[in-house]
């Protein structure tokens, strides 16, 4: 009699364990069977102010349903799932956002997506400014991993509060003609620091540096840490060389709060009005906004950015190939990247459209922005946005710009002199790449 | 337990006796049964233990980006410039560095916490809840606390020290006091854990030994240490393994403790960074080297091994030993 209970036992103990690598072995089934309507996932960072355009787009495609995934998320945890989903061939979205200092990293492996020109994207070249058009294709011309969403006009956002406080002009002309190049923005800032307001002149050395490279180097050489051959080029470019002085200048005058960029403290010191400007790309104004709250509301404007024009960010969408719905994901990356599209998102969150079209319309080029005491963003960012011109980002950008970022950071806070730093910074730099 | 379990004669052969035709399905029953009713751990710890460790062995002797399709055999190409690799020296000398600074005052804390608790105190059971409390709380949510208190401008524990008129201290950036702030993050969160153990330890030793250590007039202080300590050595080596397992894997704390930009760096100069974020910081985010990363991985695999023997070695030589009771047990 015994037996026979054990046996069972047995079996059951076999069945639990099979039923168990079973499900083990294939978690996730599939979704949507084609009669219902399908459900397109789209993976964001940031702010892309989608929300009424996907509303828009369901009620013309009641067969569509839209999830966003991934809002007010930073970058630096978004692209790791990112790849990693396209490296587990599941898991990622139908489509994705794509930042432009990773988007070589990507489409060093072309296969991850699928390609747009396959699928009438051609005709729609036009829509987008020349440059992130091309930012989208392989370096063969063959394939388009991505439709453009927006680009990364600079200026320079700034107190109007403490700038009166420091005894200078707070009205947004008057402001511009203080600083025409980076060296008079120094002056502007030992002035300002002189005064003894309590508060930085900017918010952190490597935020300034970052601009002041693109900048720089989008108007002399085209290229930052990876010349356009892949060579890592920090050391030989002189790009970078006269930025990082610069910025060793700005540290050297004291300009710099040290509130490490996008660290708990420096969202801190936006509320606690620590620092009096800040480099501005159109999409900086979204996070501004959230930053310092409601209260400051009126207190903060937008001036020119010292130097000339110069473009951070900005990125692109792509429809990965393990998307079970590329035809209707092609379709809405289509709408989102539209002139229409793109003059939504922006009065939505604010990032600078990146077609000729939408920069244009008077909704974008009329636009003011009431958080920063009704300055003309429209113009203020979107004049510059056709002259831009593009700086070429390497296969591992992202990793250099950390190196060289954490040097400018190390001579900020004191724990290397600026020679010190630039030997750091150039051999981490090829140490990383080489990664 | 398992000397009386054996002992009992089994049941199935005498069960299974009047009817012949199914007794070797029975013999087979009694030989096989068992096997099968351990292997849903053998074969859990297959799939989600074995197989990932070979795996990433594997894997660690390939060049292998995580998102290219090729995978050139590279041999011991990444354990190589791994042990050439400062930046990997660096996060171990961290890793000890914290560890070392954690586990030491957190033990001695969670002895004197037990011997606090141990004595008649009123509201017992609810003091002894009380130290549990930190580390039933989440990891994240007491390293982004602490990390705000540890802030340099803002930070509550600066703003102390410039009370009582001493200069604030950049703790994010200062390799030692880097590795301080995550320590007292760690004790915080598991010296309660440790002081209960070491109170069931103590709650263990017969009455009676501390009735003669009274007689013989020994103090309280005398007794604790005479009569305590020693009994305790084993919790307290059992209490410092678990200690260098968790130290040695140390990621949680140290990442929410560097906020900003690729916070998996542990600071500007790599200053808090553990072997773990070392690991992290290789096979994902930036670089995405799979192979590296794993090599990483099975180098912290040897020396958690390495210090684990070392303990047992500890364990062999005092474990168990200085008890009065050492001639009974052995």
């Amino acid at each position: 009699m015994a037996v026979f209970p054990r046996r069972r036992l047995a079996a059951v103990a076999l069945a639990a364990t099979t039923a168990l690598l079973v499900t083990a072995g294939c978690g996730g089934g599939d979704d949507a069977e084609a009669d219902g309507p399908i459900t397109l996932t789209v993976d964001v960072f940031g702010q892309f102010g989608y929300d009424q355009l996907y509303q828009e787009y369901m009620a013309a495609h009641p067969d569509v349903k839209i999830v966003e995934r991934g809002t007010g998320s930073n970058l630096d945890e978004y692209s790791p799932k990112l790849t990693q989903w396209l490296a587990a061939g599941r898991g990622a979205g139908d489509i994705v956002a794509i930042e432009e200092g990773l988007l070589v990293e990507y489409k060093a492996n072309p296969g991850n997506f699928v390609n747009l020109l396959d699928h009438g994207a051609a005709d729609l070249k036009g829509n987008f400014l020349e440059w992130k058009w091309n930012a989208g294709l392989t370096p063969d011309g063959k394939q388009l991993i991505g439709l453009g969403t927006d680009v990364g006009g600079i200026a320079m956002c700034y107190r109007k509060d403490l700038f009166e406080k420091a005894g200078l002009p707070t009205e947004r002309d008057a402001v511009s003609k203080l600083w025409p190049t980076w060296q008079d923005y120094i002056a502007t800032g030992e002035k300002f620091v002189a005064a003894k307001t309590g508060a930085s002149f900017l918010d952190a050395a490597t935020n300034t540096f970052n601009t002041i490279l693109l900048q720089t180097a989008g108007n002399t050489t085209g290229y930052s840490y990876y010349d356009t051959n892949g060579n890592v080029v920090v050391d030989s470019n002189p790009a970078v060389r006269q930025s990082w002085d610069t910025t060793m200048d700005i540290i050297d005058s004291g300009l710099s709060g040290k509130y490490g960029s996008w660290s708990e403290e420096w969202v801190s010191a936006f509320k606690q009005t620590k620092f009096a400007t800040i480099a501005c790309p159109a999409w900086m104004t979204g996070v501004i906004e959230q930053n310092s709250g409601p209260a400051a509301k009126g207190k903060w404007d937008i001036a020119r950015v010292p130097g000339n024009g110069g473009n951070w960010g900005g990125s692109h969408l792509a429809v990965p190939k393990q998307s079970k719905h590329q035809a209707e994901a092609i379709e809405l990356a289509k709408f989102l990247t539209s002139a229409k599209g793109q003059i939504g998102a922006f009065k939505a969150k604010g990032p600078l459209p990146s077609s000729p079209q939408a920069l244009d319309d008077p909704a974008i080029a009329g636009s003011t922005n009431a958080y920063f005491s009704g300055a003309p963003v429209g113009a203020i960012f979107g004049t510059g946005a056709k002259s831009l011109k593009p700086v070429y980002m390497g296969p591992k950008n992202q990793a250099v710009r950390t190196e060289v970022e954490n040097a400018v950071r190390t001579v900020e806070l004191g724990q290397r002199s600026p020679t010190q730093g630039w030997t750091d910074a150039v051999t981490n730099a090829k140490k990383a790449a080489a990664k | 337990m398992t000397v009386q379990l054996d002992a009992r004669p089994p049941v199935a052969p005498t069960a299974g006796q009047p009817r012949r035709s199914s007794g070797r399905l029975s013999r087979l029953d009694t030989r096989f049964s068992p096997y099968l009713f351990i292997a849903p751990f053998f074969l859990i710890f297959g799939v989600f233990g074995a197989y990932p460790l070979a795996y990433t062995f594997w894997v660690s002797l390939h060049d292998w980006d995580l998102l290219g399709t090729d995978h050139p055999f590279v041999g011991a190409e990444n354990y190589t410039r791994l042990l050439a690799d400062a930046d990997f020296w660096h996060a171990l000398v961290n890793t000890m560095g914290i560890f070392v600074i954690s586990t030491v005052p957190q033990l001695l804390a969670a002895l004197w916490l037990a011997n606090l608790l141990n004595r008649g105190l009123r509201a017992r059971t609810g003091w002894r809840m009380a130290v549990l409390v930190p580390n039933v709380t989440s990891t994240a949510a007491v390293a982004i606390v602490f990390g705000v208190l540890f802030g340099r401008e803002f930070g509550m524990i600066n703003w102390l020290l410039d009370l009582v008129g001493m200069d604030a201290i950049d703790w994010k950036s200062n390799r030692i006091a880097s590795w301080v702030a995550i320590s007292a993050m760690v004790d915080w969160r598991w010296t309660g854990y440790n002081a209960l153990i070491l109170l069931a330890a103590m709650q263990a030793i017969p009455r009676d030994l501390y009735e003669a250590a009274a007689i013989d007039g020994a103090s309280r202080a005398r007794q604790f240490w005479s009569v305590t300590v020693p009994l305790l050595k084993p919790t307290i080596i059992f209490c410092t393994i678990i200690a260098t397992i968790g130290g040695l894997q140390l990621f949680t704390e140290p990442r929410m403790f560097n906020s900003g930009t690729n916070p998996i760096r542990g600071g500007p100069l790599r200053e808090s960074q553990t072997l773990t974020m070392y690991m992290f910081e290789n096979a994902f985010a930036p670089h995405y080297n799979f192979g590296y990363g794993s090599a990483v991985a099975w180098l912290l695999f040897a020396l958690i091994a390495i210090v684990a023997a070392v303990n047992v070695l500890i364990l062999r030589r005092l474990g168990g030993g200085a008890g009065p009771r050492k001639g009974a047990t052995r």
